[in-house]
């Protein structure tokens, strides 16, 4: 994706002009010197990430099912065009698009609130933040396994059950018990895994408003705004790039969610994403060549996200560069 | 685990309101008058209610999974729910195959194995490349951090095939060596990332001072940046466990019956039904608890180490 970046790494120095020759090579020495610890890290990882991606761009084009090696050849962009043809591969782009945007919008909202309640000192802050995290800290299968077998289940569900319960205490025996994995598995994949992203963008939107400089905004206190304007005029900007770097990285992760597609709902009714899609397309249909545009295509995708979340992460960067 | 009272979801959603009654930030109180001091105190109940409702609501699922992992499983699948049921330890007994001859030891080993190993290869790497970013910066040293972050954000599935093809003709299919080296892959940005930050945080005039009094690198190294940085490369490596630890798409596809991890193992109860629903949370429980407890321990590195390093 950025070999450009590597290049210009490996580059030797080159702010020599014209001094002897010795010292020239000392300088180079030098600049090697200060090269050598970075190198390790950086030959393994584009090794191991960079190479394989330039394979699987190469397979996109490639016309390789294993179950048929003998029709293995040259495809041209027929795969990309089946990607974007195939009304299962064209749904599983629309799936992954739905899901992320989705997920990524509630859960900034509903962390931006969480973040600006315990923003404020109440008893047990620390306990209730903690308990608010661990959502996220549960293994995903393992959460994605509950909300499947504990909470959503349609007979013995924690959610079913409760309705019956409240139901119960007005005497009346004929409660709701929605399927919501069966009668709208998409929601129920993004119920789940807003439950699961909340305390993340929490988290990151707490930093925020604790590194918020309170001068100004006692100074607008003092001058009679309301806690409105407040919000509106000092808090939400100051909170933008911490909102944005939130909703990108949660993006980028989510995307690529493959564990709660996985167990909740194992791709059916309209739920497949572009990982799962893709997992299924290699791994069972054995479409190697198909599998693989499918791929690239999901890069593209990302990059698309990732070009803007590069530029806020930059200009968090240059404001730590400048101090 | 009387708070597991169902009413929970169906109470208020303090949301808005709670945005624009907080009339007095934190510490405001200070300069004021008798009453605008007494005003936070206020506010800050109606807030913290609100948000203890919500954090109550975030947990239930979490608690609720410990909870039936300690009913039978006749108690666990009733509806309306038996919050006051029986506790008993057979969904743990059952789960660690007393019974049932499928020991979920060996899937625990492996992502121990997996975890550790892949967090002590990427902080060997990370290390040095951090020192490389920040105390000796090399030119185009954000070009660099760059890199490493696209790598990142470079979806998994976009280069499994040829790595699950890779495997499959080297033997190293099933193999937990090869996952250790995703995962190491997998993590050694965010790695690198963090520990730049952590490192940058080394106050320069030390380094200069140690640089005139003639300190040479090792000894700069461990008594001026080593003391600064251990609680960064803690947290890096316990975000590295984690991530390691859940890690889900590549242990399916890599690894089988040798090599499986906890999530592989985990997903052998995707389709189990009814009969076992306190062996499934009993299950949920054992292998999040890692996570959980190293989660808790580090909770302010965690937000650090997820955003790469850029929120301080």
């Amino acid at each position: 994706m950025t070999t450009a970046t590597a290049r210009t790494a490996a580059r030797p120095g080159r702010s020599a002009s014209k001094p002897s020759k010795n010292a020239r090579s000392r300088e180079r020495a030098l600049a090697w010197a200060r090269r050598a610890p970075l190198l390790p890290a950086l030959i393994f990882l584009i090794i191991v990430t960079q190479l394989p991606f330039v394979v699987t761009l190469i397979i996109s084009f490639l016309n390789w099912n294993s179950l048929r090696p003998d029709q293995t050849g040259f495809a041209g962009v027929q795969n990309y065009v089946t990607v974007l043809t195939d009304p299962d591969l064209r749904q599983a782009i629309f799936t992954t698009i739905i899901l992320t945007v989705s997920v990524v919008l509630a859960s900034l909202v509903i962390g931006l609130g969480l973040a600006l309640l315990l923003d404020k000192k109440f008893i047990g802050r620390g306990l209730a933040r903690t308990l608010l995290i661990a959502p996220f800290l549960v293994v995903p299968v393992a959460a994605a396994l509950i909300w499947k077998h504990a909470l959503l289940n349609p007979t013995y569900g924690l959610i079913n059950g409760v309705l019956t319960w409240v139901w119960s205490l007005f005497s009346r025996d004929t409660p709701p018990q929605p399927d919501l994995l069966s009668q709208a598995p998409l929601m129920a994949v993004i119920v789940s895994l807003v439950w699961q992203w909340t305390p993340f963008m929490m988290l990151i939107l707490l930093a925020g408003l604790q590194s918020r400089p309170m001068d100004t905004v006692e100074a607008a206190q003092m001058d009679g705004a309301t806690p409105w304007a407040i919000f509106r005029h000092l808090t939400l900007p100051h909170l933008r790039q911490y909102l944005e770097l939130g909703g990108l990285l949660g993006a980028i992760y989510i995307v690529q969610n493959f564990d709660a597609v996985f167990t909740l709902t194992s791709g059916g009714l309209g739920t497949a994403n572009l990982p799962y899609a893709i997992y299924q397309t290699f791994y069972f249909a054995n479409e190697y060549g198909l599998a693989s545009a499918a791929g690239v295509v999901v890069v593209i995708g990302t990059i698309i996200v990732a070009t803007f979340a590069l530029r806020t992460v930059f200009s968090l960067f240059k404001k730590e560069a400048a101090r | 685990m009387s708070t597991l009272t169902p009413a929970a979801p169906q109470s208020t959603p303090p949301g808005p309101t709670a945005l624009t009654t907080g009339s007095r930030r934190r510490g405001v109180g200070w300069f004021g008058s008798g009453k605008s001091r007494m005003d936070p105190t206020r506010n800050n109940t109606a807030a913290g209610i609100a948000a203890w409702l919500l954090a109550l609501l975030f947990a239930t699922p979490v608690l609720w999974m410990i909870l039936t992992s300690f009913h039978s499983e006749t108690d666990a699948a009733t509806n309306p729910p038996s919050v006051a049921a029986n506790l008993t330890l057979d969904a743990y007994r059952e789960f660690f195959g007393a019974s049932s001859g499928v020991s979920p030891w060996p899937p625990m080993i492996n992502s121990a194995t997996a975890s550790i190993l892949s967090t002590v290869l990427v902080l060997v790497l990370a290390i040095p490349a951090a020192y490389a970013l920040s105390i000796k910066p090399v030119k185009k040293w954000t070009d660099v951090m760059f890199f490493f972050l696209s790598t990142k954000m470079m979806p998994v599935v976009a280069a499994i095939l040829p790595l699950y093809l890779f495997a499959k003709t080297t033997g190293a299919l099933d193999n937990i060596w090869f996952l250790i080296l995703m995962y190491t892959s997998m993590n050694l940005p965010i790695a690198v990332w963090m520990m730049r930050s952590f490192l940058a945080e080394v106050p320069e005039e030390m380094l200069e001072a140690a640089q005139i009094d003639g300190a040479g690198l090792l000894l700069t190294l461990r008594k001026i940046v080593a003391p600064v940085a251990m609680p960064g490369i803690a947290a890096t490596a316990l975000i590295c466990f984690i991530f390691s630890w859940n890690e889900l798409l590549l242990a399916r596809v890599l690894t089988g019956v040798v090599a499986g991890t906890a999530p592989v193992f985990l997903t052998g109860f995707v389709s189990s039904q009814g009969l076992f629903l306190a062996k499934v949370c009993a299950a949920a429980v054992v292998i999040s608890l890692p996570v959980l407890f190293a989660g808790f321990a580090a909770q302010d590195k965690l937000v650090q180490g997820l955003s790469l390093g850029a929120v301080k």
